[in-house]
């Protein structure tokens, strides 16, 4: 028997890691995957609590949540190989054009 | 200390490991197979909660289509790892120290007060899979019709801007 406050713990950890990710990293592919990181660490706790409470309702949740996710990464994936298509760079800190 | 216990414990210590190596990662493409390794791993632990469609789901979209997806564009853009940037250099341990400043948080606040009591068994040796599924198919597609045909749409809206996007205009420049 594991206690569900383990799997929690572990999703509130795997979550922070992806949030150091975001904050820390300069290429946008990296601070994409934190991201994954981050929906995946919520999911994990999605489906601990569905198995906890005997309910379907986590799980299809999870799966809304994986079809989002997979279309997120397919127009920013895009959208990143567009700016590198004009401005031949992807570095975060560059990308300032809006900047008055 | 129970076996599933043992199973959770050093599958949780490849879950953080991996995604450690992912931030630490100089080059890109090893970052995204750390990734790879790190989604199998939460995949392990669906199975272990007895959520074997989502498992697959996890396996086949995350660790097969979307992590593709990553590699070629790191690859084509040859992005594996960018120069070093001077631009905000106090933000790096800025965000650290923030970082763990909410993991401690998190896990204090759910050890002191939101405990629960609820174990997670493993799933029985005799779980039926079939049934399993036939039971969330029924409430997917009765409870929860208009979000799947939501997300479908929002699947075609995906794919239409992806196209648009990166498609060359004819004859201009783009």
């Amino acid at each position: 028997m594991v206690p569900v406050d383990y799997y929690i713990a572990l999703s509130a950890i795997l979550f922070t890691i992806g949030a150091l990710g975001v904050l820390s990293r300069r290429n946008p592919l990296i601070i994409f995957m934190s991201i994954e990181l981050m929906l995946n660490a919520a999911n994990l706790a999605f489906v601990a609590f569905a198995r906890v409470y005997q309910t379907f309702s986590g799980q299809i949740f999870v799966f809304f949540v994986i079809a989002v996710a997979a279309a997120e990464v397919a127009v920013g994936l895009a959208l990143i190989v567009e700016i590198f298509k004009t401005r031949k760079n992807i570095n975060i800190d560059e990308m300032n054009s809006l900047k008055g | 200390m129970t076996s599933d216990l043992i199973v959770f414990l050093v599958l949780s210590l490849v879950a953080i490991s991996t995604a450690l190596g992912m931030l630490f990662s100089r080059n890109a493409v090893y970052s995204a197979l750390y990734l790879v390794l790190n989604f199998v791993t939460v995949a392990v632990f669906y199975l272990l909660l007895g959520a074997p469609f989502i498992a697959m789901s996890q396996i086949t979209v995350y660790a097969g289509a979307i992590m593709v997806l990553f590699l070629f564009v790191i690859m084509l853009l040859g992005a594996e790892s960018l120069a070093p940037s001077k631009a905000l250099p106090w933000q790096r341990p800025l965000a650290t120290l923030l970082s763990v400043v909410l993991a401690v948080e998190a896990v204090y606040l759910l050890f002191t007060r939101a405990r629960s009591d609820a174990a997670i068994a493993p799933p029985e040796a005799s779980l039926n899979t079939m049934e399993s599924l036939r039971q969330m198919a029924m409430e997917l597609f009765n409870l929860y019709l208009l979000p799947f045909e939501v997300t479908s749409i929002l699947l075609l809206v995906a794919m239409v801007g992806a196209i648009v996007l990166t498609r060359q205009e004819k004859g201009g420049q783009k």
